[in-house]
């Protein structure tokens, strides 16, 4: 299969990213190259495996329900772009 | 004293333990180095009156019963540092300040070793030639035109030119294994979960894993002694007892089982890669080891599934990085989605971008059977080749690189073939298991080769342990002129 | 008890209509730490004061599940007669949104910890069955506030990661009136086995509607609208009638509907489009690579299950059975289980039948004037059980019994002193009243006289001396008694 521009620009809308109009054309052209070659795949019939979920072999572990964390908030806060005294500041969301 | 830093880590934790050499001393040498290093752009931070500070408070009180005593290291950019900006080689975290301490540099700490400054990589780890860094690329001390490999190439770099005497890096897909093979170090990639992930800027977080980056065998298993353990804020990681590996060291190899891929006979490969694998068969062999002839059936899908299995856990991981609550913000946009858009296009570098955009299409509606699913089903294949295997031997030895490093800009415009300088390393990685890459040699241009032992799961001892044997027994000696100084 | 008959549909002029609800209810795990960190879960905390550095997703940080919130999980499954998966698997949902840090909310897609299960209502046309598909666990996310600055909105993270059940319905529901049921069932549930306060202010329950319309008859669903985040069943009743005759109408001008992702605007009462989240299907849910797959053994669930509290469907049918209450009062006194437990204490000390009319009249009457509930009540279980006996027992009648009531509520004692000290015992002993009749009597013979010509109205006239004299104390019964006899002769 290949990729086209349109079909990369929904996809970076999906993630979030900003492309560049004329960046499109060499994205199209490395996406595809590397979709190419990570297609090598469909040679191999894969239909009686069972998909890996966790390379360990291990359960869950699980921790006990303790308060233990929190109360931090100027640490929360310290590194943000834009913030007040008691919250994160985004520019206003248009529901 | 003049050229204790040429010296490996054990020696100089001898010299500080007989009082040859205090710990400012060390460190003094050491910044000196780094000062006049500039040119390798191997530090993105240097905390050297933090590490000036350190040094006189263990030559006040020294305490020389912990394993890394009085030594400064300097860590790649991807560990979280308490009050020591992290930046993970990207712009999106070019202003980041943790108000923690990754589990693994707080273990070296707990172990006697102090920060000495952070090591320049590729950006988000995703690289293999530290061309991807926000902060410029790494030299390689081989060569002023050569890539030091990556991820960790700060760290590799670093540490062949004696900036620190050992260092730290993680390994997603080969970046421990494959700059150090680059540099004429030593890297070993652990288990997965035997070093807690807690605090390290995640690229995939089913294959990454920290591992030591050192001069010799002998130091490698002391930083692996000292940074691992289980540690409960982490999952994934395995809840065993604590190893001792440095002490457990021994060369002695008889009667041991390696294993030889023919999978791993690559088309193209150059003919100095093959004679490097037969002349370390040649010192297994005749140190009592048995060579016997496997196969991994699947190697050649491991790459293609890694390019689908990575992209798509860091297209979720990095979707943290929006500008909200650390990090850059673009100022441009009129709203938050906008703002989102614009910041991470902004802030991440292209070859993030580049693997966001498979990783999120990879798992997008319609594609994910393709693509995600399928490539878990071959990972599962992948990793039963090597459980077979180790029915069969106890480690298997192959190539760590197809190449050498590689010049400067040699490969950026081609994702593809900078992918492939992967190939050996990234099966060892979709399979969790532990992975050493030795310096053995050097091919006709004069440049470090490196071997790769991939061991059992937990089985760091037995590698360690042929490494060791290997190590005195391969001749290899790493010398580098100081061009840069 | 006669059985009404089912009856929602809209009529449009094409036909009939039917509308298919299904609910996914979220509703947060009563646990003091959040579901894969250690901050507080407590309601009401100032912004960004219960937040780690796990809930606000800084780099390198990693999740660790609080085993409490799996143990109510099983619970809540448990309850809901579900299938309990040994194996459960937590997976990334990938959305971009202000107040979801980390980019994506860990939940569980394909492998969730609670399968098929039931729940059983109770409405006027006979009992019905929901069924359950699903329950999983999933994060919260934090809190936008749009209304605190014209140009931005402010972020709150407190509750950022703080576990949720999801509970999806089968698209069993068929009416406004049966969501209120269903809603009220789950809240009764989760409430007696302690795995959600149910609090709907506080936003412990909330729910997404799934509404689709269809001919009467049709076999085929028809295209559903989903209700986002709907935080009260009177809102939920509301957006449900809308979206319905919403669809119908469209159907009926033979237009066709969108599946889309709607919200209720509460002061418009109508459902508008969420063009926010139009892009926003496409989760690329995935494992998460930080978390194992869940694996319960065996005999914790088994364990859970021996613990597990008697849950109301069985209380109901105990009730009827054990104190012969009808099903409708069974009903009523389950349906909180403090109320249930309350009844329980005041039926061992008195009549068990009185002591449920009393309960569900004068009782709730005060509590809902007073806004208080049954665990604040101002009179205890125990005297509560008193004043049920001494009624029985005769000792006082009705009429006082609600005097002794106003007392006990205002000074919160026992219903026996109040009626020593006020003498409030009912006058029963036939010599005193006798003596009391016949004081009466003779100081109304004019009366008495004109009664014995044949005025008989007057018969009341002495029934009221005799309660005035007594203070209203006379046994009314006996009272008339005596009268009659008396005046006879």
């Amino acid at each position: 299969m290949s990729l086209d521009k349109e079909k990369i620009k929904h996809v970076a809308k999906l993630a979030r990213i900003s492309v560049d109009e004329a960046k499109v054309d060499s994205l199209t052209k490395d996406l595809n190259s590397i979709f190419k070659f990570i297609e090598q795949l469909n040679e191999l019939n894969t239909d009686k495996v069972e998909p890996l979920t966790s390379i360990l072999n291990q359960s869950l572990r699980s921790r006990k329900d303790e308060i233990s964390d929190g109360k931090i908030r100027e640490k929360i806060l310290k590194n943000s772009p834009k913030k007040n005294e008691e919250f994160f500041v985004v520019p206003k969301v248009v529901e | 004293m003049s050229n204790i830093t040429n010296q490996s880590l054990s020696e100089i934790l001898e010299s500080i333990k007989s009082k040859k050499i205090s710990s400012l001393e060390l460190t003094q040498a050491y910044i000196k180095n780094i000062e006049n290093a500039k040119k390798l752009n191997a530090f993105v931070t240097t905390t050297f009156d933090q590490a000036l500070e350190n040094a006189k408070k263990f030559d006040n009180k020294p305490n020389n019963e912990q394993l890394l005593s009085g030594v400064p290291l300097a860590v790649k950019d991807l560990f979280c540092t308490e009050n020591v900006k992290t930046t993970a080689g990207s712009n999106i975290l070019n202003n980041f300040v943790p108000s923690y301490e990754s589990t693994v540099t707080k273990n070296l700490w707990n172990n006697g070793a102090f920060l000495l400054g952070k090591l320049n990589c590729d950006e988000f780890a995703m690289g293999s030639s530290n061309e991807t860094s926000f902060f410029g690329n790494v030299i390689n001390p081989i060569g002023d035109h050569l890539v030091p490999g990556g991820s960790s190439g700060g760290s590799s770099s670093a540490l062949a030119a004696d900036l620190t005497p050992a260092t730290i890096g993680t390994d997603t897909g080969g970046s421990i294994r494959q700059p150090a093979s680059f540099t004429g170090t030593v890297g070993l990639k652990p288990t997965y979960g035997l070093c807690s992930r807690w605090g390290i800027v995640a690229f995939a977080s089913s294959l990454d894993q920290a591992g030591p980056m050192t001069k010799t065998v002998n130091d490698c298993s002391i930083m692996l002694e000292a940074m691992s353990g289980f540690d409960e804020k982490d999952s994934t990681s395995i809840n065993k007892k604590k190893e001792t590996y440095s002490k457990n060291l021994k060369d002695n190899i008889k009667g041991l089982k390696i294993g030889i891929p023919k999978e791993y006979r690559v088309d193209n490969m150059p003919k100095e890669i093959d004679e490097l694998w037969e002349k370390g068969k040649k010192i297994l062999k005749d140190l009592g080891a048995q060579l016997i002839d496997i196969s991994l059936p699947h190697t050649k899908y491991a790459l293609p599934t890694y390019y689908i299995v990575a992209p798509a856990e860091a297209s979720s991981n990095l979707a943290r990085y929006d500008g909200v609550r650390y990090g850059y913000r673009s100022q441009k946009g009129k709203d938050l989605i906008e703002m989102y858009e614009n910041t991470r296009s902004e802030g991440f570098g292209d070859e993030v971008k580049r693997r966001i955009l498979i990783g999120t299409y990879v798992l997008s509606s319609g594609y994910y059977d393709a693509y995600y699913l399928k490539a878990q089903k071959v990972r599962q294949l992948i990793k039963k080749d090597f459980d077979d295997s180790f029915t069969k031997v106890d480690a298997i030895l192959t190539p760590s690189t197809p190449s050498s490093a590689f010049k400067i800009g040699e490969k950026t415009n081609d994702p593809v073939s900078m992918y492939l300088n992967d190939i050996f390393t990234v099966p060892v990685n979709l399979a969790g298991l532990p992975a050493l890459s030795l310096p053995a040699g050097l091919d006709k241009q004069g440049y470090p080769l490196g071997l790769q032992l991939i061991g059992k799961a937990l089985d760091e001892q037995k590698i360690l342990n042929i490494g060791y044997a290997f190590e005195k027994n391969c001749g290899y000696k790493n010398e580098i002129k100081k061009w840069w100084s | 008890m006669s059985k009404e008959k089912f009856d929602y549909f809209i009529n449009g002029e094409k036909g009939k209509y039917e509308v298919v609800i299904g609910l996914e209810v979220h509703a947060q795990v009563l646990s003091n730490s959040k579901l894969f960190s250690g901050s507080s879960t407590k309601f009401g905390a100032d912004p960004n004061k219960q937040v780690s550095l796990i809930d606000s997703a800084f780099p390198g940080m990693l999740p660790v599940i609080n085993e409490e919130c799996v143990k109510q999980a099983v619970r809540t499954g448990l309850g809901l007669n579900a299938k309990i998966n040994n194996y459960s698997v937590f997976d990334r949902k990938n959305y971009f949104y202000a107040d979801l840090p980390q980019g994506y909310q860990i939940s569980q897609y394909k492998n969730p910890i609670v399968g098929e299960g039931k729940v059983l209502l109770d409405m006027p046309y006979g009992s019905k069955e929901i069924g359950i598909e699903r329950l999983h666990l999933e994060q919260d996310a934090g809190k936008s506030i749009h209304d605190m600055d014209p140009s931005s909105t402010y972020v709150d993270l407190n509750r950022s990661g703080i576990a949720l059940m999801e509970i999806v319905s089968k698209p069993h529901l068929r009416s406004p009136d049966e969501v209120n049921a269903y809603i009220k069932k789950l809240r009764t549930i989760m409430r007696y086995l302690g795995t959600c306060d149910g609090n709907m202010q506080e936003g412990s329950l909330r729910a997404d509607v799934n509404v689709s319309v269809r001919k009467v008859g049709d076999k085929n669903f028809g295209t559903r609208c989903e209700i986002k985040n709907v935080n009260s069943i009177k809102f939920m009743q509301m957006a449900i009638e809308y979206e319905a005759n919403r669809q119908v109408e469209l159907l009926e001008d033979g237009k066709e509907i969108d599946q889309e992702t709607r919200l209720f605007d509460t002061k418009k009462n109508e459902t508008r489009s969420m063009r926010s989240k139009e892009d926003a299907h496409d989760y690329r849910y995935f494992p998460d690579p930080d978390l194992l797959p869940l694996k319960l053994e065996q005999k914790l669930i088994d364990d859970l299950k021996k613990s597990l509290p008697e849950l109301p469907d069985n209380k109901k049918e105990r009730f009827i059975q054990e104190y012969g209450l009808n099903s409708y009062e069974a009903n009523v006194l389950v349906s909180e289980k403090e109320i249930s437990d309350y009844y329980e204490e005041v039926a061992k000390l008195s009549d068990k039948k009185l002591a449920a009319t009393w309960m569900m009249g004068d009782l709730f009457a005060m509590l809902n004037d007073k806004g208080l509930n049954i665990s604040n009540s101002p009179i205890s279980a125990k005297n509560f059980a008193e004043l049920v006996q001494s009624i029985k027992s005769g000792e006082i009648s009705g009429r006082i019994a609600k005097e002794v009531f106003e007392i006990m509520v205002e000074s919160g004692d026992n219903p026996k002193k109040i009626i020593e000290s006020k003498g409030m015992k009912q006058q029963s002993d036939p010599k005193e009243l006798e003596k009391m009749i016949n004081e009466i009597l003779s100081k109304n013979k004019d009366k008495v006289d004109q009664y014995k010509a044949g005025k008989e109205k007057l018969f009341g006239f002495f029934v009221g001396q005799v309660m005035k004299l007594s203070g209203g104390k006379a046994n009314p019964q006996l009272t008339n008694e005596i009268l009659k006899k008396l005046l006879k002769g």
